[in-house]
């Protein structure tokens, strides 16, 4: 026991290889998805705007990760008078 | 063409400003002009490893307020014709150091110098951006250690996406220097090996800078560790990165541990 503790004491190396791959996997995925909220949020944006005349900040786009299932939720604003552009881009 | 540099590592303490002063002299010594910039506003400390924190009157945010000169802020290397340093504020305010401003210097800077070599603030707070928002190369200055890796992760990140030249849709070309590398206990797996580090950040290798007692008395000296003993293990190791840095394609080589012999006699103990 006390020499194979010995050695395993002295293999540091690959746990703090290993924590770091699982690690760094897990924090650029997090990074990844940041980024991919901004892009769909200016994107959804960019949509609606070209019917609706909307405020940038009255969009709101919210990610949640679960395990099983991940769910993306839009809300926008829209006030009451609005001016819809349907009819002009038709 | 002037060459941009940032000298960028995200944790603190793991040799930015020695790697910048060893590059910098480097550079210096094959006849190109080099600038080295210091960026870390408030807690300066390239002057003292370049050995002219005496001669400092003007500094990086007088010039970019228009109180000083470029060339009055300017310290030319007692040592090397072709070495300078502009150095950073002592001032506690950092935001007196301005994008518009930090523009201004750098643009002078390129037309002025072959190299110019920011030396980045640790984190990634304003500093860092502004220290590496207008390079064209970066220099990642990471330990074998899991938090030094985990950091210049994230550095690498915001290269790839804050810098101008990421902002322009262009690649940043980026570089690791790994530096304080014990070859000896790599081996034994007591520290994570080059190719470790590699694999995991996946960026090219500059260069492999062993752990040396040559390194601190260099800064015990105030100069740069390539001026200081040229043959030492640490300053052929700077002095190779530098080369490759300049486009020349030299064999990298695993710093060998010199007291190897005194290691196999004394098994591990002796590590």
């Amino acid at each position: 026991m006390s020499i194979l503790s010995f050695f395993n004491r002295r293999t540091s190396a690959p746990v703090a290889r290993d924590r770091l791959q699982i690690l760094l996997a897990h924090e650029r995925a997090m990074v990844g998805q940041n980024d991919l909220v901004g892009v769909l949020r200016e994107e959804i944006l960019a949509v609606i705007a070209k019917h609706v005349q909307v405020e940038p900040e009255h969009v709101r786009v919210k990610m949640e990760r679960g395990d099983a299932i991940s769910t993306l939720e839009v809300e926008v604003d829209i006030p009451a008078q609005a001016k819809v552009r349907i009819a002009l881009s038709a | 063409m002037a060459k941009v540099l940032v000298v960028t590592s995200g944790k603190g303490g793991v040799g930015k400003t020695t790697s910048t002063a060893a590059l910098g002299a480097a550079l210096a010594q094959s006849g190109q002009s080099v600038v080295v910039v210091d960026f870390d506003v408030g807690l300066r400390n390239l002057d003292l490893v370049m050995g002219a924190e005496r001669r400092v009157v003007y500094d990086l945010i007088n010039v970019t307020q228009g109180d000083a000169k470029l060339s009055q802020a300017l310290i030319r290397d007692k040592r090397l014709d072709t070495l300078h340093l502009l150095p950073a504020s002592q001032t506690r305010d950092k935001d007196a150091l301005t994008e518009e401003g930090v523009a201004k210097v750098m643009e002078e800077l390129r037309a002025k110098f072959d190299w110019v070599i920011c030396d980045s603030p640790a984190g990634i707070e304003r500093g860092a951006w502004l220290a590496m928002r207008h390079a064209d190369v970066a220099v990642v200055v990471t330990n074998p250690e899991v938090s030094s890796v985990r950091d210049s992760d994230r550095i690498i990140g915001l290269l790839d996406s804050k810098t101008l030249k990421a902002e322009r849709g262009e690649r940043m070309e980026k570089h690791l220097l790994l530096t304080r590398y014990d070859t000896g206990r790599a081996e034994r797996g007591e520290m994570l090996k080059v190719d470790d580090v590699l694999e995991i950040l996946s960026i090219p290798l500059l260069g492999i800078i062993p752990e040396s007692e040559e390194v601190l008395r260099a800064s015990n000296l105030g100069t740069p560790v390539t001026l200081s003993n040229p043959a030492s293990t640490p300053a052929r190791a700077y002095s190779d990165a530098a080369k490759r840095l300049n486009g020349e394609s030299i064999t990298m080589m695993v710093p060998q541990n010199r007291r190897s012999l005194f290691g196999k006699l004394f098994g591990r103990k002796a590590a």
